[in-house]
């Protein structure tokens, strides 16, 4: 079966999860006061980022390491950080 | 006293481990610190390898690395909601030796490349993140990785960690890159048996297809859409600036949906079993965006340098460019023992006289170009859509009249003058 949406595309994907986020939301506040729009819940590719009313839920353990978060953030407000070597997603294909 | 190197290579992709490869060879005492479970197991490409600069490396590599298809066509299409304007150029030449690209898988073939390095004599070491580099007196002296006593000397330290090098920024050699620098692009590898792929491309075993897809394949935003044939698979994927992506409010695996069930592809994906999917960062901010590239004890090569020339869909084959470049640079610093920045500035020389770097500032315009005038993609690719289905559709009326419809609906829509302008702006941003 070709995949539908993103929960069976994050589903094929092998992950090595550390215990302790590679990802940090550094102010909560900025997002609820600044932030309508909420950017990161939109562009990331895996749905890492979810807003939960007051705070940035943050589900490191399904992220793709591919960065869009850090420069996409209009607040500079997300500390970005590689994984503990040999964690994080590991592609097995192309 | 800690072990020292002569050369640390951060970054086991196609630009370190060319890097890696070629010191190697010349006898140098080369590192090669890579942070996945295995080279590749964190990198993802569309699918495009050209031959030359790899060939360069290792002559007739083809003969043992691990490549899904040569490529024997090339299409590019101008796609509209329910309707495609391609052309594209089929040739058998491209079929045999010595080819001119391949579809490749990266995941195996970046194994299989920094293997070459290995057995020219680096040393590989997985699962290893270098968190920052050592400076000392304005020098680059080492490492500092996340292993317990982690901390590695080298006379040079080249920095292939990708278009998220976040050791060229601490070092200051760039700022955090804009989202219109960088294109967010997803993609998913489809199984499905070598013949149905063969008889959908009109292709045999050994013979691969590329298609570009522009237009409603990314609904008009600056991006483009790629489907590449593997042995047995096809790779199918879309990306557009980051910033287009944050102003449209694009989910990017949406778009991906979008196109997949697009009425112009779905039936070349029919009964095709999904079996990865992939997101990553191209560098596609061109010449402009490329950072400092070298320094005291310091070169910065590939993704990392933003050697990416989005145009051409090349990458890998400048990022293997430069990481040979640099090694040359680093085996001529080595003579001298000079690794100074001046020594090692022929890197930095040869990067810039090089195709890479010509062609980048030939294209230095181009992304800005499209980024700010987005009537290309948006109203251009549907306008000519109309326009071959008018011209093709026989309904009595002449063809020269036609013609003059076409042309008025066009410049109807976008005034005369505006559609000059959009032209020529156009061909000077990639003249």
């Amino acid at each position: 079966m070709s995949t539908k949406n993103l929960e069976e595309k994050q589903y094929l994907l092998r992950f090595r999860c550390d215990t302790k986020s590679h990802l940090t939301v550094l102010d909560h506040d900025v997002c609820m006061t600044q932030c309508p729009d909420k950017l990161c819940t939109v562009f990331c590719p895996a749905e890492v980022y979810k807003w939960e009313g007051k705070r940035m839920q943050v589900g490191y353990e399904g992220c793709h390491e591919c960065g869009s978060c850090r420069i996409g953030c209009p607040y500079e407000n997300i500390k970005w950080e590689y994984p503990k070597g040999g964690h994080g997603i590991v592609f097995r294909m192309a | 006293m800690p072990e020292k190197f002569d050369v640390i290579v951060v970054g086991a992709g196609p630009a370190g481990s060319a890097c890696a490869l070629v010191t190697a060879k010349a006898g140098l005492k080369v590192l090669l610190v890579e942070r996945g479970e295995y080279p590749g197991s964190k990198n993802v490409m569309g699918g495009v390898l050209y031959r030359k600069q790899l060939e360069e490396l290792i002559p007739e590599f083809w003969k043992e690395a691990p490549l899904e298809r040569p490529v024997i066509e090339q299409r590019f299409w101008m796609m509209d909601k329910e309707s495609v304007v391609s052309f594209g150029y089929k040739g058998l030449e491209w079929g045999i030796e010595p080819y001119n690209n391949f579809t490749v898988l990266r995941a195996q073939f970046d194994q299989w490349f920094a293997q070459k390095a290995v057995e020219a004599g680096a040393l590989l070491i997985n699962e290893t993140v270098v968190t920052e580099c050592i400076v000392e007196n304005g020098k680059v002296i080492g490492i500092r990785t996340d292993r317990p006593d982690g901390e590695i000397f080298a006379d040079v330290v080249v920095l292939a960690d990708g278009v998220n090098s976040l050791l060229s920024k601490q070092l200051g050699f760039h700022k955090e890159f804009r989202p219109d620098e960088v294109a967010l692009t997803v993609m998913e590898v489809i199984n499905m048996p070598k013949e149905k792929i063969n008889d959908r491309f009109n292709l045999e075993d050994n013979q691969g297809c590329t298609i570009e897809i522009f237009g409603d394949s990314t609904k008009g935003n600056l991006g483009t859409a790629f489907l590449y044939t593997n042995k047995d698979s096809l790779n199918i994927g879309v990306g557009t600036t980051l910033s287009s992506m944050i102003k449209a409010k694009l989910k990017p695996y949406d778009l991906l949906d979008y196109l997949k069930t697009h009425p112009m592809v779905k039936q070349i994906l029919q009964g095709g079993e999904s079996a990865e999917y992939l997101a990553h960062l191209i560098p596609e901010g061109g010449f402009r965006s490329v950072p400092k590239v070298s320094g005291n004890g310091v070169l910065v090569i590939g993704d990392a340098a933003q050697l990416v020339n989005a145009i051409h869909r090349e990458g890998s084959n400048m990022a293997m460019n430069s990481g040979k470049m640099a090694a040359e640079a680093i085996i001529k610093a080595k003579e001298r023992n000079d690794f100074s920045e001046s020594g090692l500035s022929s890197y930095r020389e040869a990067l810039y006289n090089s195709f890479i770097m010509k062609d980048l500032e030939k294209y230095k315009d181009a992304a800005h170009t499209f980024e700010k005038y987005p009537q290309y993609f948006k109203e251009y690719v549907p306008m000519m859509n109309k326009a071959m289905s008018k011209f093709f559709t026989v309904d009595g009326t002449p063809k020269r009249e036609k013609q003059k419809q076409i042309m008025k609906s066009i410049t109807a829509e976008r005034g005369t003058i505006r559609v000059i302008q959009d032209m020529y702006r156009a061909w000077k941003a990639v003249k």
